[in-house]
């Protein structure tokens, strides 16, 4: 195998994303087992430290890409193309989240190349790499293997983890020359945050709150329990979409990821792209009223029933057993 | 303008989907529907063609898929596609995300659309990939997971949720633009529309019809291959309650919180 090249993506402040630095990690791993060496890919005026501070999770290089804007997938693409063909990259990685997946699947086009998505895990067998992607709601894994180089893999949401240690990356910068369709979209305002300001990743209990509470003001239902067990209020991305409550709050693909010592899911489904953001919560309950909701395959304690009824009475006996 | 509309006939929610060991493809048997995705996605056109900020001439339903997709096609007219277009072929079967979204780029080649349109993600397996790699084969600039979509100076302004926040884009013409569940509330087809639709206009065409490489789709044409299926990493099944009577319920729910200390 001759390497594997993750895009690692940053924020306007040059924050590089923890699943970025995973997928570094993973692909450090990778390459130490197969052969071959990882590779970052940054775009945009990032520092030379910022770069080189790449190899602290295993990049023996930084590639950066000046002139190419971040935050936009089909210029990545440009780069990550340049790249992969100038320097005989075998496999592209990249980390959990939405624009992983837009620059993987352009890529796959653009170098006519094997892709998978939503992998938790990746292998090596005879040198090469197979892809583990959980299907149909996740009840099997698929192990998926590539017929030929280069093969691409989009990870799921915090499937590596980002192992820090020593080690400094060599920064080379590449130029790239845009294809004409990527620069026909242009971002007017990135990273834009709607609603209240809400801390939900320090809290030790959450009631996450999803479609089930039928309208906005269901969350009424969800703050009254929560604020009896003294903990906060999370949301699923379709009722944050649907402007029920603030985007702060919203676990899964594009939000945040949490892992308190209690989940509480009322009325959520357990879609993947939500799983993805809670599954490492210490005890999961969910209340639903569809028997066949996702979310009792990885529950601790499902209750199958109306929450508009269960929540209110669930609220009052908690407050009585407080006192 | 001319939008065209992918759609995907999926399985049905309620039928539990399997994978056929043999050919270690989905199991595809069993009761069909349109993706709900796609149906965001007509929707989504209709209310271009309907808002006026850009002239819609016509809204064309595509798929790729076997005979009984047509049905697919049906409801997408009926939902109120103008006609639909339905790339079938027996060399199409066992493509991957790579060959599918090649034979997809030209098929709809073949109709020059000034807006490509499709759900962000199909029921049954390839999630949020097709829409970019459709648009990088075709040429266009493309957004997936568009939760709003606006038509000023001909040219769409976009919203979406990404890593960071919420994301405004503007997207020249043409595009392909992938659609979050979160844009509309599709309308329900009416019974005059249903009745009609098997006599919107519906061309059949295989790879031949539309300049397809025979080697680039099919098993032939896929650069990826499921080598295995294991189970998933065993998880202790959880206890279920079934709410009969509240109270009871409530009781049990407290008893199990308790027992853990999360009170």
């Amino acid at each position: 195998m001759a390497g594997i090249l993750v895009y690692a993506l940053h924020d306007d402040e040059g924050n590089f994303n923890k699943n970025s630095l995973g997928a570094i990690s993973e692909a450090a791993r990778l390459a130490g087992e197969a052969g071959g060496e990882a590779a970052a890919l940054v775009v945009g005026e990032v520092a030379d430290d910022a770069c080189a501070a790449l190899g602290k999770y295993g990049a023996a290089k930084a590639y950066r890409a000046k002139g190419v804007p971040e935050g936009l997938a089909q210029p990545i693409v440009d780069a990550m193309a340049k790249v992969m063909q100038d320097e005989g990259f075998s496999y592209a990685l990249f980390g959990g989240g939405l624009l992983g997946f837009e620059i993987g699947a352009g890529l796959t086009a653009r170098l006519n190349a094997g892709v998978t998505m939503e992998v938790t895990k990746v292998k090596v067998a005879d040198g090469k790499l197979v892809a583990e992607r959980p299907i149909l709601q996740d009840s099997q894994v698929a192990d998926v293997g590539y017929v030929a180089e280069p093969g691409i893999i989009i990870g799921r949401l915090n499937a590596f983890d980002a192992n820090e240690g020593d080690g400094s990356a060599d920064v080379v910068d590449v130029d790239v020359e845009l294809s004409p369709w990527s620069s026909k979209a242009t971002m007017v305002q990135r990273g834009e945050q709607r609603g209240a300001d809400v801390n939900i990743e320090d809290a030790e209990i959450l009631v996450g709150g999803g479609r089930g509470l039928g309208a906005a003001d269901g969350f009424g239902l969800c703050e009254e329990l929560a604020e009896s067990m003294g903990g906060a209020v999370a949301a699923t991305r379709a009722v944050v979409d649907a402007g029920w409550y603030p985007y702060a709050a919203q676990i899964g693909q594009t939000g945040k990821t949490v892992a308190p010592k209690l989940y509480l899911a009322a009325g959520i489904s357990g879609a993947i792209q939500h799983k993805v953001g809670m599954q490492n919560s210490e005890n999961i309950l969910a209340i639903n009223k569809d028997q066949n909701a996702p979310i009792f395959e990885f529950s601790d304690l499902g209750v199958v029933g109306d929450l508009h009824k269960i929540l209110p009475k669930l609220t009052q006996a908690i407050k009585a057993k407080k006192g | 303008m001319k939008i065209c509309v992918l759609v995907k006939e999926v399985p049905d929610a309620a039928v539990q989907k399997r994978i056929d060991p043999g050919t270690m493809r989905l199991d595809r048997s069993g009761e069909k529907n349109l993706n709900p995705f796609d149906t965001h996605a007509i929707e989504a056109a209709m209310q271009i063609k309907e808002g006026g900020a850009i002239p819609v001439e016509e809204v064309i339903a595509v798929t790729m898929g076997p005979d009984s997709a047509v049905r697919a096609l049906h409801k997408a007219v009926a939902l109120g596609a103008d006609r639909s277009v339905h790339l079938s072929d027996d060399a199409l079967a066992g493509s991957d995300v790579c060959a599918t979204g090649y034979a997809l780029a030209k098929v709809l080649e073949s109709e020059s659309p000034d807006l490509v349109l499709l759900g962000q993600q199909s029921d049954d397996g390839e999630c949020y990939t097709i829409g970019a790699v459709v648009a990088d084969h075709l040429q266009m600039p493309s957004l997936t997971q568009v939760i709003k979509i606006d038509v000023e100076d001909g040219k769409l302004r976009c919203e979406r949720q990404a890593e960071y926040g919420y994301d405004t884009v503007q997207v020249e013409l043409p595009a392909v633009i992938s659609v979050g569940d979160a844009i509309n509330e599709p309308r329900y087809p009416s019974l005059k529309a249903i009745m009609g639709a098997k006599k919107k206009q519906l061309d059949a065409k295989a790879n031949g019809d539309v300049g397809i490489d025979g080697g680039m789709v099919g098993e032939a044409g896929s650069k990826t291959a499921v080598l295995a299926l294991n189970p998933p990493p065993a998880k202790e099944a959880g206890e279920i309650i079934e709410d009969e009577d509240t109270n009871e319920t409530v009781e049990k729910i407290v008893a199990w919180l308790d027992e853990r200390k999360l009170i």
